[in-house]
């Protein structure tokens, strides 16, 4: 088992090192002819939130559909070198597509709950892996929808449809949905940009617990978010990972005039 | 320098408001300083008053500046640079305040000092005036061009105007002791010549924000200190 570490400048004196959960390794990704990931290498560290910047297009929303291989649903789209899962390479075709799906999770920008009831949408995917009594699964409905910070507001109505939801609410709720499964890594694509002020501090602050017990990677296009929620930040640009470092730091003193330029505004 | 413009145009115009503010005061207080050193040469109290009621227009340009900075904070949010520019800002326009307190005072002091016959040791106020104008100038040039390096020069160079407030201290109580007549206004000389070498010190200050801007960390080392008059 390949377990690598990020040295790079520590918070505090107890994460001085945190060991790499997600690792890319010369990870290059095409769209048809166009290379749309250059040989990127990058450390996701254990339990903490890193977070992905860099303007449209510069592959950020496709690295995170490299780490949980969306792209081999579509023929003319390929990935090559490694992305390291507790030491194994999930894009490989060999690793099975259904524990990838268990082990990471997806929140995409638009909440996409299923046109079915509250309780349902969380109990869907636990049912594809195990099978659980219905007392059981009461409670790992309850355990998600409580890491999903939803509970309260829908413990007297899981049997009304998800649709009923606010937007915040619905977002929540795919939250609950990938922690369902206990996964090891949840990506969030964008996961606010949909949702208003009170709704966005509301997942940020959710992201903030949820980091205890997984590795979280997400891609915002807000500075301020990425400066609030995120330990780490990584600036790509063109395809390529031009900076990544403690958040603190890439946000007062970044090394890079790319990232300088991109974060104080003056990029184009 | 700076690098190129922000996408939005407005951002640049706030602060470059920033640094023109800086100028105004900064202006304004070399103004005050050479104006406090003349109204003692001419022993005229008149003009010290008005020295002392200027005082009032640094004030003002450091309110603005504090509201500007507060502003520019919630509604741009700066980052990276731009965010160590605003930070800078509002810590060097609280030095430039302080520094226009200190002239204030050596104004002040000077219409005690009118009271009193003419003191030979008084013309050397002038010669520290001098040393401290020169290290202001040059901490507020270092800061308008984002000049590390003469930023650097600055801060070494506030040693020399330590040791010419040493040597001054150390004559004024040679005086004293020689002629206990002179005790009331040398003392007051003494309090000026320690405004004066203060404001060596928030030109350092000036200086160490300015490395700041440009670098991210402040300038290595400790600051050379000459003032040894407490040793």
């Amino acid at each position: 088992m390949t377990t690598t570490h990020l040295d790079i400048p520590h918070k505090t004196a107890t994460d001085a090192k945190s060991p790499a959960k997600l690792s890319a390794r010369d990870l290059a990704f095409y769209y048809g002819d166009f290379k749309a990931i250059k040989e990127l290498n990058l450390d996701v560290p254990e339990n903490k939130v890193t977070a992905l910047i860099g303007p449209s297009g510069c592959g950020k929303s496709t690295l995170l559909r490299i780490f949980n291989r969306i792209y081999s649903l579509y023929p003319k789209q390929r990935a090559t070198g490694t992305v390291l899962l507790d030491g194994e390479n999930v894009i490989d075709p060999a690793y099975p597509l259904n524990k990838l799906r268990s082990k990471i999770g997806m929140v995409f920008q638009k909440p996409v709950p299923f046109p079915m009831s509250i309780y349902n949408n969380v109990s869907y995917g636990i049912s594809h892996y195990e099978k659980l009594s219905k007392s059981d699964m009461d409670v790992r409905v309850e355990q998600a929808l409580r890491e999903g910070a939803l509970w309260d507001e829908v413990k007297d109505k899981l049997n009304q449809s998800a649709l009923g939801l606010s937007g915040g609410q619905q977002q929540r709720l795919c939250i609950a949905r990938a922690v369902a499964l206990k996964p090891k890594v949840l990506l969030f694509d964008e996961p606010t940009s949909a949702l208003d002020p009170i709704a966005t501090s509301k997942i940020e602050q959710l992201i903030t617990e949820l980091k205890q017990q997984f590795t979280i990677l997400i891609v915002t296009h807000n500075m301020q978010q990425a400066a609030r929620v995120s330990d780490f930040t990584a600036f790509m640009y063109l395809g390529e990972l031009i900076e990544h470092g403690v958040t603190e730091t890439i946000f007062t003193k970044p090394t890079k005039k790319q990232t300088e330029d991109y974060i104080t505004g003056r990029f184009g | 320098m700076k690098s190129q413009d922000h996408i939005n145009k407005s951002f640049d115009e706030e602060l470059d408001r920033l640094y023109d503010e800086i100028k105004r005061m900064g202006d304004l207080a070399i103004g005050q300083l050479n104006a406090a050193v003349d109204v003692l040469n001419r022993r005229d109290s008149n003009a010290a008053a008005r020295v002392v009621a200027n005082d009032e227009a640094i004030d003002a340009i450091e309110s603005e500046i504090s509201m500007d900075v507060l502003k520019l904070l919630a509604l741009r949010q700066p980052m990276a640079r731009d965010l160590r520019e605003v930070y800078a800002t509002l810590r060097i326009s609280a030095d430039i305040e302080r520094i226009g307190d200190y002239a204030t005072n050596v104004a002040k002091r000077s219409m005690v000092l009118n009271n009193n016959p003419p003191l030979e040791a008084t013309a050397r106020i002038a010669r520290l005036a001098k040393t401290a104008n020169k290290l202001l100038s040059d901490a507020l040039q270092a800061y308008a061009d984002s000049d590390a390096d003469l930023a650097k020069k600055v801060r070494d160079a506030d040693a020399e105007l330590d040791a010419q407030y040493t040597s001054y201290f150390r004559e004024l109580v040679t005086y004293m002791i020689e002629d206990p007549r002179t005790i009331g206004s040398c003392t007051h000389l003494m309090f000026m010549a320690k405004n004066i070498e203060r404001i060596g010190d928030h030109a350092t200050n000036i200086a160490e924000n300015t490395w700041f801007v440009v670098h991210g960390d402040m300038p290595e080392g400790v600051r050379k200190k000459g003032d040894k008059t407490s040793e």
